[in-house]
């Protein structure tokens, strides 16, 4: 059957996230942007409302099972209220939940409840590389099988907080296919650049440069132990996430924008009773509608190991990327100069728009 | 409740017969029947009608009490899928030829007029020629020369002649979606009937406007043109003019009083938040049929789709082809989620028009596109893809321009009255 109403239980989540991106996230997004500083009261108070705990068996020290469309939800719901903070407060999820979904039941018993049972820590993942052609199936970092235990070389960028990281998983070229191996601290090899990175966007979110020169790790720390892991699935949760961001940002441009149109007066009407900008506004709600549902197909196809769901992934991926660039720009466009201006949040929403198309791996369902 | 993507089981068994006849009895077709525009496919419409009659309906109208679809058995506590059922079964039709599916015998949008206005006697009294022995058409009647999208234009009037209680009704109707199968009388066809819009009182504007069903042969009534179109030439544009035409009393739609509000004239525009996604629907299959050729194409010609690339890598082909996919798709989504919602007896006046406003785009820009990658194939008459991108034009024409759509959907989201936004 078709049903395009979440169930109780994920409204109920629907509901709390949402208070959260109103009322904590969106208020602070400005002042963290500018100070390049996220308050960690307030990314532990994003982690206390259990996304990932719920996604958890209680085996692991969660209280739930994972599903993919739930997770869609609360991300864009997280998104909504700010991008750079939805990522600071998921950034344990970049580790946990590829571990979760593919580890070996070693890996999860050691690793998860670390993760979920506390406060907010950082563990994170290293996907991205700093190439034009940057692409997770096809990874300049490798590894190399050696005596029982796995050799990493290359150069990771966008890692999020990196410099406190009690654990990442690095993704590696093995072979010809991408796979992620669990690197604790401190590894020999393993080095963090001091200087942050600095992006169009996403300012609030620490991320660091992290070499690898023969970093060395063992056999079982390769996900999914010595068989490996499915990092397809890895990747199209990735995109999912990616793409439902780029549905909440969207429509915090939108909503901003609409709001905007309905209180700015010209010519002695409100702007939004022009057909110039109510067609603009019309064609961005229809255009995240179009993404929203698209990505939710893809994520309940995830969860119901349809054989097309990571292409399914990639296309509302591909797709909300687009969505987000073009509903951004329009919010920018509806305030005109006062667009252009920082006071108003939609120049924010429009830098972090851009940044869908290339930055997967900084979330996962 | 809960967020599911599965097709339901009578659904894909529907449009799995369905393929076969678009196949068999459509696409075969096609061609012909485009460049022999006003000559009448007798075959797929006797065709049809047999088919639809052994399936238990009588025309391609959602039945009031549809439980499980078409041909199943009804079953206690069953979601209700009929519009789903009917948006699928459009999409696949449309996919085989859209002209073709434009002539399916049965109610069409008249049938669909009567079942959203009429009373439990009226939609006794002319629903039921559908099922019986002959094809039977109807159509709607409601753009004029001067009143297009803004239908408070409308000029047609409808007088009551209070000596024979019969309605007097004057005008001239055009584009009229199968208009000559449903009013003139074909000895192959049952007896149609053509609904009328016309004003019942003009001081009152919007409010003043009324449906009426004009019986086929009805006196005074003439079809007085058959257009030549772009495309969709299997199905008949008729031009439908009235001269003091009489109809009987009870064959107004609606309360035949008016009253200061336009709730009579909105209930009645409410016919097309339920028939806007299958329109939709329908430029959504034709859109389908143009990426799939598209695809087989490419195959042919050894161009592979490498999904799963950053689109840095990707050929301009690849980008082009991805974007399309991913248009179908969540357009597809769009009229699925609307017609759910119909089915569901949830408001969907927004996400109707959203449906057709994004189905006329991407209808109108996979078939342009399709054309453009085929490059001297694709505009060749040898296939059939040149006259599904003129098909697919008129998606975002009829029932609602591209524009009028966006303007509800825009008065929707902003929650402006017709006054507030123009």
């Amino acid at each position: 059957m078709y049903s395009f109403e979440p169930s109780e239980e994920q409204q109920m989540l629907v509901d709390a996230v949402g208070k959260y991106a109103i009322n904590d996230l969106r208020p602070a997004a400005h002042e963290a942007e500018e100070s390049r500083e996220f308050p960690r009261k307030l990314v532990s108070k994003g982690w206390e409302l259990g996304l990932l705990q719920a996604s958890t068996p209680e085996a692991y020290g969660g209280f739930g099972e994972r599903s993919a469309v739930t997770c869609a939800l609360a991300v864009e719901e997280m998104a909504f209220g700010d991008l750079a903070g939805a990522l600071a407060v998921m950034t344990p999820s970049l580790f946990a939940t590829p571990i979760l979904l593919t580890g070996s039941e070693e890996q999860k018993q050691e690793y998860l409840p670390r993760v979920i049972e506390g406060d907010w820590a950082p563990y994170t993942a290293a996907l991205i590389e700093y190439r034009f052609d940057f692409d997770p199936n096809a990874l300049k970092t490798t590894a190399k099988a050696s005596a029982g235990d796995y050799i990493l070389d290359g150069e990771k960028a966008f890692v999020p907080f990196a410099k406190d990281a009690e654990a990442m998983i690095v993704y590696a070229d093995l072979d010809g296919i991408t796979q992620g191996f669990i690197v604790p601290k401190n590894s020999a090899g393993l080095t963090i650049s001091n200087e942050r990175e600095n992006l169009m966007g996403l300012n609030a979110l620490p991320m660091y440069r992290v070499k690898l020169d023969t970093v060395k790790v063992p056999a079982s720390n390769r996900l999914g132990g010595a068989s490996g892991h499915n990092f397809e699935l890895v990747l199209a949760s990735m995109r999912i996430a990616s793409a439902s961001a780029a549905v909440g940002v969207a429509k915090a441009s939108f909503e901003y924008a609409k709001n905007y149109a309905k209180e700015r007066e010209a010519f002695g009407v409100k702007i939004a009773q022009k057909q110039a900008i109510a067609f603009m506004l019309a064609e961005m709600a229809t255009e995240i509608e179009a993404m929203r549902l698209l990505t939710w197909e893809a994520a309940w196809k995830l969860d119901n190991q349809k054989d097309d769901a990571a292409t399914e992934a990639y296309l509302a991926f591909t797709g909300a990327a687009d969505m987000a660039m073009m509903v951004t720009d329009r919010g920018v466009q509806i305030l005109g100069g006062h667009g252009y201006i920082r006071e108003h949040p939609v120049e924010l929403f429009m830098r972090n728009g851009r940044g869908f198309a290339m930055l997967v791996g900084l979330a996962i369902v | 409740m809960t967020i599911e993507f599965e097709s339901p089981k009578p659904i894909v068994q529907t449009q799995f017969v369905l393929k076969t006849v678009a196949e068999e009895m459509m696409r075969s077709k096609s061609r012909y029947f485009d460049e022999h525009e006003h000559e009448i496919p007798w075959d797929y419409i006797e065709f049809m009608h047999t088919a639809m009659k052994s399936m238990g309906v009588g025309s391609l109208a959602p039945k009031e009490k549809s439980n499980g679809g078409n041909g199943g058995e009804p079953k206690e506590k069953r979601p209700p899928i009929a519009y789903q059922s009917l948006a699928a079964q459009i999409e696949m039709l449309s996919w085989g030829d859209v002209g073709f599916y434009l002539i399916t015998p049965g109610g069409g949008l008249g049938a669909a007029a009567v079942q959203a206005a009429g009373t439990s006697e009226q939609k006794a009294k002319f629903l039921a020629r559908f099922t019986e022995d002959k094809p039977t058409f109807a159509a709607m009647c409601m753009t004029e020369a001067g009143a297009g999208s803004d239908t408070s234009a409308i000029r047609a009037r409808a007088v009551l002649d209070e000596k024979t209680n019969e309605w007097v009704i004057n005008g001239e109707k055009i584009f009229v979606t199968a208009g000559d199968k449903a009013f003139t009388e074909y000895e192959k066809f049952g007896g149609g009937f053509i609904v009328v819009w016309a004003s019942i009182d003009p001081s009152a504007g919007r409010a003043g406007m009324r449906a009426f069903v004009v019986e086929s042969g009805t006196k005074g009534v003439t079809v007085s043109k058959l257009e030549h179109k772009l495309g969709i030439r299997a199905s008949d544009t008729a031009t439908i003019s009235l001269v003091d035409a009489r109809v009987p009393y009870d064959h107004i739609l609606g309360s035949p009083t008016v009253e200061k509000t336009t709730t009579g004239f909105k209930g009645a525009m409410a016919t097309f938040d339920a028939t806007r996604p299958l329109v939709a629907a329908s430029g959504l299959g034709v859109a389908r049929a143009a990426l799939e050729f598209l695809k087989e194409k490419l195959d042919e010609n050894g161009v592979e789709i490498r999904y799963g690339l950053p689109r840095q890598k990707l050929s301009n082909i690849e980008r082009e082809f991805i974007d399309m996919e991913i248009m179908l798709k969540s357009a597809w989504l769009m009229v699925i989620k609307a017609v759910w919602m119909a089915d569901n007896k949830k408001p969907n006046a927004l996400e109707s028009s959203m449906s057709k406003v994004r189905a006329g785009d991407v209808g109108t820009k996979i078939t342009q596109k399709a054309v453009e990658i085929l490059g001297p194939l694709g505009y060749s008459r040898e296939f059939l893809l040149e006259k599904w991108f003129r098909d697919a034009k008129i998606t975002d024409i009829y029932e609602g321009t591209g524009q009028i759509n966006r303007l509800v959907v825009a008065r929707q989201i902003l929650g402006y009255s017709g006054s507030e936004l123009r």
